[in-house]
This record gives structure tokens, sequence and C-alpha cells, in this order.
């Protein structure tokens, strides 16, 4: 099937098309397409103009340095996983986005569009979270910056104003080298999560400074497994923190149960996931 | 396609296509494998679903593996698309469709195209893939027939071949 009739508008600039979406309170940001274009077919979605980002040059690239990972949001996952120094900074990242969907996935969806998307079962909002990332917006009240902890809302639904676009990820380095790991179920159909777990630990002289353990797939929102890291924060990061862990790793979350995965089926994969997780993160 | 419904604005679109260039006026909501199927007459790029899953529909796009049908008409002007049509040389084949007809990767024929652009994509990027390679690289290319034994088969046939003679 093919979409209802849109104007399209192929943006050359972010000051453009913030002053596209400003005008066309219909309008919406065309991104790698690949969740937007999709649900346009099926008629989930009918805006009345498609904003186009895929050639404003600004918003492409990946650079490292000041402490954090500047990363441009029409970025594709396959731009983004080999990106000079992304896999060393962040192992979690090429994990994730190799089970992403597929290769023509891989090869259009964006860093930016995923985020703004927030759909439940994704999986690098999951990792990014994890990783203590912010997004810098522009809009028509200016420029700002969204901590993680608030860009995530509910199902679908993040703290963007419709005329906001994400213009960068910022990821900080972690302090103490790169431990973090992403580990998922996939869905066999879909190929989305049906839970994914995304850990990053920092753990100077082997006593563990910072946990972050991010469920996606099974909660609304990616979420936090608060009991999981408060586990873990301050004990030696060995077998027994990490049992301790994950035994309580899905106490606390509300978790969802479908036809295909019970809620709790999904708290038991929860605990098997961040098991694996942590034990990757470990291993580096 | 009917031309010009009364109303509906229509935009040039200029494509390179297997090296010829090609124009037609499309709607903003023509998606890119219908421009190539119904106004430019490629129908080897095939549809297989409505939900950007089976990957019937893959070319390449300024060389980009890409599904034509989760890709608008007027965000590929100017570029260079390359559909199965543009395999052959004459009655030359590809090494590729050489090693799916040797290798019996193909039964119906619906999912091919798509998956030999998918492979050749693959190819590019990994000249000698593992066969747990191959299959995670064609997961977005659906086949109802061959059950995908061959399909791996005839890929590692047409790496090897493609080794060989690069
Ligand atoms: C077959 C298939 C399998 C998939 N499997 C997976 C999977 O396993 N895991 C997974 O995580 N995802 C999966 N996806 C989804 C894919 O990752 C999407 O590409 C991604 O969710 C959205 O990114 P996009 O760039 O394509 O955004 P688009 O589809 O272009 O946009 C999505 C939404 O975000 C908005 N938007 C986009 N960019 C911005 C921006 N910079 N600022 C503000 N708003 C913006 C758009 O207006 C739109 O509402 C799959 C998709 C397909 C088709
Ligand atoms: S027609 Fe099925 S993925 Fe394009
Ligand atoms: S050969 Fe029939 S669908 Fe693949």
């Amino acid at each position: 099937m093919f979409p209802t009739s849109f104007e399209y508008h192929r943006a050359t600039s972010v000051a453009e098309a913030v002053a596209m979406l400003g005008e066309h309170p219909d309008a919406k940001i065309l991104a790698g397409g690949h969740s937007l274009i999709p649900a346009m077919k099926l008629r989930l979605a009918a805006p009345a103009m498609l904003v186009d980002l895929t050639r404003v040059a600004e918003l492409k690239g990946v650079t490292l340095g000041d402490g954090v990972a500047t990363i441009g949001a029409m970025t594709t996952y396959d731009e983004l996983r080999f990106a000079e120094g992304i896999a060393d900074a962040f192992p979690a990242i090429p994990e994730a986005i190799n089970v992403i969907g597929d290769q023509q996935v891989r090869a259009h969806g964006t860093i930016g569009g995923a985020l703004a998307h927030n759909d439940p079962a994704a999986d690098l909002t999951a990792v990014f979270l994890a990783l203590g990332g912010r997004v810098e917006v522009a809009g028509s009240s200016g420029p700002r910056t969204i901590d993680g902890e608030d860009l995530f809302v509910d199902l679908w639904t993040t703290s963007l104003e419709p005329d906001d676009i994400i213009t960068r990820v910022i990821l900080p380095l972690a302090a103490d080298g790169a431990r973090s790991a992403y580990r998922k179920h996939a869905h066999p159909a879909s190929g989305y999560a049906v839970v994914g777990v995304a850990v990053a630990i920092e753990a100077a002289g082997g006593v563990v400074s910072k946990a972050s353990i991010v469920v996606t797939g099974a909660t609304s929102k990616p979420t936090h497994a608060a009991a999981a890291e408060a586990a873990l924060a301050g004990k030696a990061f060995d077998a027994d923190s990490l049992a301790a862990a994950v035994s309580i790793a899905a106490d606390g979350l509300e978790i969802n149960g479908d036809p295909y995965a019970s809620e709790e089926y999904r708290s038991q994969l929860i605990k098997v996931l961040t098991r694996r997780a942590l034990e990757a993160a470990m291993s580096r | 396609m009917a031309d010009a419904i009364a109303g509906v604005a229509r935009t040039q679109v200029t494509v390179t296509v297997n090296g010829q260039e090609r124009s037609g006026n499309v709607e903003p909501r023509t998606l890119l494998v219908h421009f190539l199927r119904d106004d430019l007459g490629l129908t080897g790029t095939h549809v297989g679903c409505d939900t950007s899953q089976c990957g019937a529909c893959v070319v390449t796009v300024d060389g980009v593996t890409t599904k034509s049908c989760t890709k608008l008409a007027v965000q590929a002007d100017g570029c260079s698309i390359e559909t199965i049509e543009g395999l052959a040389d004459g009655t030359n084949y590809h090494p590729i469709q050489d090693a799916f007809w040797e290798k019996h990767g193909l039964q119906c024929g619906y999912c091919t195209p798509g998956m030999i652009m998918s492979a050749k994509a693959l190819l590019e990027r990994n000249p000698d893939p593992s066969e747990a390679e191959i299959r995670h690289e064609l997961e977005g290319n659906l086949c109802r027939c061959t059950g995908y034994q061959n399909i791996v088969k005839s890929v590692q046939y047409a790496a090897e071949k493609m080794r060989g003679a690069g």
C-alpha cells in the first residue's frame, strides 16, 4: 500500500527545517524513514507534510573529544557503529546495532529517529540511557539540551515539542574505560526486542562507582533496573555482586505482558539478559 | 500510472538507473518501488509486503542497500540506482545470478531479485562471509519456498567465484 497524500519538502539546513515545522503544524520530520514510512503505508500515520532531513549535512557525523562523543542526529546506524573510536569507547553501541532489524534498516535508520520515535521495543534507546546520554534540540523556542532521563515519557512518546528537532546526541566518555554491553532476545518475526538490556559500569580500582542497567522491550519506555543498580553500587565488581544484582533485576519494574511473551517470561528474560550483559561488561 | 490526478501536485524526478538517465513526474507519496515498476517499467524489483519486512524490493541507491518500498521516489532525485536488471550484461549473468542458478537458490523466484541485491551488498562489504554472517545479513529477505539452505549455498558459491575472479 502507499501513504495518503502529503506535501514534501527537502530541507537543506536545520534552521530551514525548524521554520517549516513552525509554519506547518501538521508537518513531520522524515529521517531514515524506517518507522515513519511503514506507518504511513499502513495509514497509521498521515502527516500533511514531510520535512526530509536526509540531505542536511550539518546533522551528520561523529566526533570524539572533550570527554564526550558528539553524534549528528542523522548519522545512520551503520555510520555510527563503524565511526572511528565508537566501538572502543562504547562497545554496547555496535552490539546493539548489529541486532537491529536487518541490513537495510541498519543502512538507513538514524540515531535521532530512533530516540525521537521511542518505540518501546527499540534497542538504541536503552543503550543511550545506560550511557548517560543527552540530546541537543533545535526548535521555535531556540536550542536547548534535554537529559536522557527526561526524554522518554511513555510508549512512542517523548518530551520533544512538535516543532523540535534533535540535532545532536551527546554521550559522555566513561572515566574508567568502556565497560558497556547490550544483550537482546529478539522477537522471531519482527526482530524487535522482546527484552533488551543495556549496561554501563564504572569500576575504577575494582569498586563500582557507577552502575547503569536499562531495560527495553519489557517496559513502556526504556527503564532503569534500579534495584539491580543499587545492589552493585559501592561493591566490588565480581561474581557475587553480579549474582546479587541479577537476582533482583526485574524487581520494581512495571513489566508488560502480551500473547507472545507473558509478564513472567519477560521478568525471567530480564534476569538472564542482565546477567549476560554484566558478564560481558566485566570481561572488558 | 495514471497521469496527473486533478489537484495533486507532482514533482519531476530524475535518476540514473543502471547507468541510464530516466525521469518521471511523481506525487510525493509515490514509493521508489512503484516509480521503478510503474513509471520506468522495471518490474524485476518486486513488492512482497506492506510492512517493509520482506526485502523483495531491495535495490541500491547511491551504493547503499535500500528497500525501495521504504523510500519515496522524490527522495531519490539525482541519485544513482542499481536494480536487478542492471546486473547481467546481455546473457552474461552476474556471478551471484549464476550461483543462484547453479545451486538452486530459487524456486518461484519472487524473492530472488531482492535476495540477490542484498547478497551483492553483503559481498561488497564482506567478500568472505561465514554461513552465520550470510544468514544474519540476509535476515531482511524473506523466502517462502526454499527454506534458505540453497540460498546460503548460492551466496557461498558466488563469494568463492567472485574472490577467485578478483
Ligand atoms: C523491518 C524493520 C525492522 C526493524 N527492527 C528494529 C529493531 O530490531 N530494533 C529497533 O530498535 N528498531 C527497529 N526498526 C526501526 C528502525 O530502527 C527505525 O529506523 C528507527 O526506529 C527510526 O529511525 P528513522 O531514522 O528511520 O526515523 P523515521 O522513521 O524517519 O522517524 C521516526 C519518528 O521520529 C521523528 N524524527 C526522526 N528524526 C527526528 C529528529 N532528528 N528530531 C525529531 N524528530 C525526529 C519522525 O518525525 C518520526 O515521527 C525496524 C524497522 C523496520 C522497517
Ligand atoms: S516490499 Fe516488502 S520490504 Fe519492500
Ligand atoms: S523462491 Fe519463492 S519466495 Fe523465494
